[in-house]
């Protein structure tokens, strides 16, 4: 795997903590200052929820080789979870809530990821699919999940930290950043620890792993445990940080494929994968809609300009599968190594 | 025309109307930012609602010149009936200036709203449907349930059963079978189903139907297992015709199959074909293009090749009328608004406070030409569903006729449950109960 | 204790089994496209869709029945070879869930075309068999199920026919077999593939009629898919026989659980419960239906 092998490889002259801590600094310190509450509600929020998604899909998937097509179950788990936690424990912190959240996740994903030991590839791809109809039927079916809602939706609570509220768009988004960036840093630091390569091993050849002794069956459901602890916590995002009520109905199998599209299209096996992948399945669509009916909306009416924007978007997709097999990061690779040479030309 | 002398045209357009679009916006205008869907799963519903709703306000602008004066504009952002569409497109419209009311006719998308309209101070309508406690204007004063909330649909169409029977009376011992959605939509009805079972000693089952309702075989060996009198649909998409479809198959009698408000349209209908013939279903507005404001929406539109909807054969159809009918209210709202606090643009909370006094009684309804569309309403600072009535229409194989009376929800029974949901939720978000006084005043 | 009521369990289960062989139809088409070029073709509902659009879009435009038939045909095979040479064919030699990705991208298009072309109207569809029920001894049965039993018997029948008996079918066995054998022995795979694409779209046609007339023809219609995945689960990605009696066990099975265990948790299982079915029997036989050896292979 060409993306697994350049993403230990950093350049020569930048350090590799460099560029993400750049990063995060014009995050923290720039864009809460100029960005605009449709920048942060309608891009940035739906953004880093669902580059954690990808992130925790991607340890399951592109690191250990097990395909889900339910992680919009795990994100649901999450969130409905957080909920419950946040309203029937009294004077337990969000924080708190958050974690056990993540954990509740992580426990259904091991009940969900044991026919993974049995099953493969599309077998075990489908039957990711029972989480994905039996978690949405049960927080519909028992109306104790929405605290007895006549609607079955729910409100998230006023996001605080040990006596900070995160209050407002912004605040929202610094909450979400400080999550994102802190569940990413130990999704890195266990890809290249021994677990990661156990994951890894089971991905390329099962029997080779378990011949040089790595535990396959365990292996594998704690790359279920841990993508799914990641999802749920994405979940919470979602809920409380990005749209602040939550239905069952919002977590249905187009959520699961489209963080499948996030990790393939982002690049397999590369954390940073997510976040490219995320970036261009939110801003694509809203991009492609504003294109649309700027240059054609009185012409066409919105009808016929949506339609047009879903088949451009499934063309789009395939174009990006046929030319950029290991997705965008190796696409950003290659322009990062082509500049860093006209830079030493010159 | 070749494709690139349109596009050509259209950029040109664009550019142009760009121009000139920033400095008209000082002339007194009131706009409409629309969460339409017409794509996905629910487009047949969307094309309807939205066609009719913008059919209504282009009435408006192209035969009185606006409302008094004031030109109505909306623009469309497609939401494919996802919530977090529909929170873009409130992010992306919501700055535009002179808005006055959301509309977005979906459930999730209005609330994922409510929080943020309420800070942002302007309406959201959710006419037929939503949540049912935000009909307690003292807790939810941007939310408006027009017409008929779930609770009053439940007690309307028990009322109608009653009817049928000779009386609520004669309901004691009648067995009847709910056939849901399952969905929160769906269940929403079943404690208020469970009450009115208790107190008109009627027997009761309520089954569940998954989402998204492409097989009932089980349900409906079930239902013809428990014999009852009556099945009430309440479907949703793709699962009404299949509804119906199956009941023929086992044999029950369509004409004792009633839909709910999500069940009653054309494209409910259509696709069971023979087996809709006789389904009966509750609606707020009639169906049909004989009323004189849908005859004028097509002499001064569809005439001119100005209507919204392509199908011209879906002019009148339930969708289509319901659209009317919630432009006939938002227009009607900025209408008596503009009489307190003048003939201009008005803020979002002006525009509040026209809706809470948006009351049309039957002799209005007429001099708007709705006669026969919808019977009136009434809503006030505190009840901000406004008593609509019901009727009932059933489905010929072709069209649907109204087959009852004008019928009355059971309000004063419904009203304490609804003030007791809307207060837990008032405590449990911290929300001080508002009182008349503050609901007269409106902030500029 | 009340006494159970046989004859009503005999009419869930027939009406199960009846449902099933309506999901057998929709696996069918995935089990072509598997079989032959490993992919899970999710795009198969959009087809379905598509076709069901198409030909209804035809006949309300007057149309004669036999002539909509033809020209859908024609489309779907045409559509099918398209999909073949445009999308597959580049992706040759990638990995099984990119080809997944990518008709999931072409569903989009399907779908986002086919609502272009004929709007997003709902119609119905009338085959011209009444769906009156037939009472066997106090078990109704559907009219319509027997005849979509009947016609779903058939295709199996011809396309059993087809794939032992003629040149191209028994090119598609060895394909199916063995492709890198097939290819040295000089078989042209594009055009195998092709055929095959081209049968897809007509099981795609016939199931897209039969469920057009149960559901009505609108969008949702692409979502038999899901009922057919727990089929192909259970019967095997790569069987024909595995489908069918995959179809009739979960069909049965579902509708049974939905009737006498329902009940108890409150109704609705029926979106899940296929699934656990299948995985309950996978679980125990992990060899699956018919033996298939692919349940232990990527």
């Amino acid at each position: 795997m060409t993306a697994i092998a350049s993403e230990f490889s950093s350049s020569h002259r930048i350090p590799g903590w460099l560029p993400p801590v750049l990063l995060l600094g014009v995050a923290y310190l720039i864009v809460p200052f100029i960005g605009t509450s449709y920048l942060f509600e309608a891009i940035l929020l739906p953004f880093l929820a669902l580059s954690l998604a990808g992130v925790g899909l991607n340890i399951l998937t592109g690191y250990a080789g097990q395909v889900s097509l339910g992680s919009a179950a795990f994100l649901a788990v999450g969130a409905f979870a957080a909920y419950n936690f946040n309203l029937r424990v009294e004077g337990l912190p969000l924080i708190g809530s958050i974690i056990l959240a993540g954990l509740a996740a992580a426990a259904i994903g091991i009940v969900f990821g044991l026919p993974s030991l049995r099953l493969k590839g599309f077998y075990l791809a489908v039957s990711t699919l029972a989480a994905q109809f039996f978690v949405q039927w049960a927080l519909t079916k028992f109306s104790w999940f929405s605290n007895d809602s006549a609607s079955g939706v729910i409100d998230a609570p006023a996001l605080s930290i040990a006596g900070i509220a995160f209050n407002g768009a912004v605040g929202r988004y610094l909450f979400s950043l400080t999550v994102v960036t802190l569940l990413t840093f130990l999704a890195y630091r266990l890809v290249s620890s021994q677990s990661g390569r156990n994951f890894i091993a089971v991905r390329d050849n099962e029997t080779a792993a378990r011949i040089i002794g790595v535990p396959v069956l365990k292996t594998k459901l704690l790359a279920f445990a841990i993508s799914s602890f990641i999802i749920g916590v994405a979940g919470v995002l979602w809920a409380f940080a990005y749209l602040r009520t939550v239905e069952p109905a919002g977590f249905n199998l187009d959520r699961s494929f489209q963080i499948l599209f996030i990790i393939i299209i982002g690049g397999l096996a590369s954390i940073r994968g997510a976040f490219f992948g995320a970036a261009l399945l939110v801003i694509l669509p809203l991009a492609l809609s504003r294109l649309g009916s700027f240059l054609l909306g009185d012409v066409f009416n919105s009808g016929v300009l949506d339609m047009s924007q879903r088949i451009v978007l499934g063309a789009l997709i395939i174009l990006f599968l046929i030319l950029e097999p290991d997705g965008l990061v190796s696409l950003w690779d290659r322009i990062r190594k082509r500049s860093a040479a006209v830079f030493g030309r010159m | 025309m070749t494709i690139f002398n349109k596009l050509k045209v259209a950029a040109i357009a664009a550019g142009l109307s760009l121009a000139i679009a920033l400095p008209a916006a000082h002339a007194d205008e009131q706009y409409f930012p629309l969460q339409s869907y017409r794509v996905g799963p629910y487009a047949a519903g969307g094309t309807g609602f939205f066609g009719g709703f913008i059919d209504y306000l282009n009435l408006i602008n192209t035969r009185d010149g606006g409302v008094n004066g004031v030109k109505l504009t909306w623009s469309e952002g497609e939401t494919q009936y996802e919530v977090e569409r529909g929170v873009e497109v409130y992010e992306r419209l919501k700055n535009n200036p002179g808005v006055a009311a959301w509309n977005p006719l979906s459930v999730g998308i209005a609330y994922a709203m409510i929080d943020r309209i309420t800070q942002d101070k302007v309406p959201l309508i959710t006419i037929n449907h939503g949540r049912t406690d935000s009909t307690d204007g003292r807790v939810f004063p941007y939310v408006f349930p027009l017409l008929l909330n779930p609770y009053s649909e439940t007690s309307g169409i028990v009322n109608y059963i009653a009817s049928k029977e000779g009386g609520l009376e004669n309901l004691k011992g009648k067995k009847l079978v709910v056939l849901y959605h399952g969905s929160p939509y769906g269940k929403e009805t079943i404690p208020i189903y469970e009450l009115l079972a208790k107190k008109y000693g009627f027997e009761l089952q309520q089954i569940e139907v998954p989402h998204p309702g492409n097989e009932q075989q089980a349900q409906w060996l079930t239902i013809r297992r428990a014999k009852p009198d009556y099945v009430v649909l309440r479907g949703w998409g793709v699962m009404n015709p299949v509804a119906l479809k199956s009941a023929a198959k086992v044999g029950f009698p369509v004409d004792h199959i009633v839909g709910n408000v999500w069940s009653n349209s054309e494209e409910d209908a259509i696709p069971a074909g023979e087996a809709a013939k006789g389904y009966t279903a509750i609606t707020t507005q009639a169906s049909g293009a004989e009323y004189p404001v849908v005859k004028e929406i097509i002499k001064t539109l569809y005439d001119n090749g100005k209507g919204n909807l392509e199908d011209k054969s879906r002019i009148g159809s339930v969708y289509h009328n319901l659209g009317i009918v919630n432009g006939i209210l938002n227009v009607e709202a900025i209408r008596i608004a503009q009489e307190k606090f003048g003939k201009r643009t008005l803020t979002g909370d002006e525009v509040r406070w026209g809706f809470e006094h948006l009351q049309l009684d039957p002799a209005r309804v007429e001099a708007l030409g709705a006669k026969g569309l919808f019977h009136s309403i009434n809503v006030t600072w505190d009840n901000h569903e406004g008593n609509g009535y019901v009727t009932f229409q059933q489905w010929d194989g072709k069209k649907w006729n109204v087959v009852s009376d004008w019928i009355a929800p059971d309000w004063t029974l419904l009203r304490p449950i609804i003030e007791k949901s809307a207060e837990a939720y008032a405590a449990e978000k911290g929300i001080k109960l508002r009182t008349s006084e503050q609901a007269e005043a409106a902030t500029n | 204790m009340v006494e159970f009521d046989w004859l009503f369990f005999f009419e869930v289960l027939i009406g199960g089994l009846l449902s099933g062989v309506m999901y057998s139809l929709v696996a069918i088409g995935f089990v072509l496209i598997y079989k032959t070029s490993g992919v899970l073709n999710f795009a198969q509902g959009a087809m379905l869709l598509f076709a069901a659009l198409t030909f209804v879009s035809l006949v309300e435009r007057a149309v004669p029945f036999a002539l909509a038939l033809a020209i859908t045909f024609v489309l779907m095979v045409a559509i099918g070879i398209a999909i073949e040479r445009v999308v597959l064919r580049p992706l040759t030699n990638r990995s099984p869930m990119t080809l997944f990705m990518a008709t999931l991208g072409l569903s989009y298009i399907i779908e986002g075309a086919a609502q272009l072309i004929w709007g997003t109207q709902v119609h119905g569809l009338d085959l011209g068999i009444e769906d009156i029920p037939f009472d066997f001894g106090g078990i109704f049965i559907s009219q319509f199920d027997l005849f979509a039993a009947a016609v779903a018997a058939s295709m199996v029948v011809l396309l059993s026919i087809f794939f032992r008996y003629t040149r191209v079918g028994l090119a598609f066995r060895a394909v199916a077999d063995d492709q890198f054998a097939a290819l040295a022995i000089g078989l042209r795979l594009p055009w195998i593939w092709a055929t095959v694409w081209a049968a897809a779209g007509l099981v795609a046609l016939v199931a897209g009629l039969l469920w057009g007339a149960r559901l009505g023809v609108q969008f949702s219609l692409s979502l038999v898919v899901l009922k057919a995945l727990p089929v192909l689960v259970l019967g095997g990605f790569d069987s024909i026989p595995g489908a069918i009696v995959g179809g009739l066990l979960i069909g049965a099975a579902e509708k049974l659980a939905e009737v006498y265990i329902g009940e108890y948790v409150g109704g609705g299982i029926e979106s899940w419960f296929a699934y656990v079915v299948a995985l309950a029997f996978l679980l125990v036989h992990p060899s699956g239906l018919f033996g298939q050896k692919l349940v232990e292979r990527v």
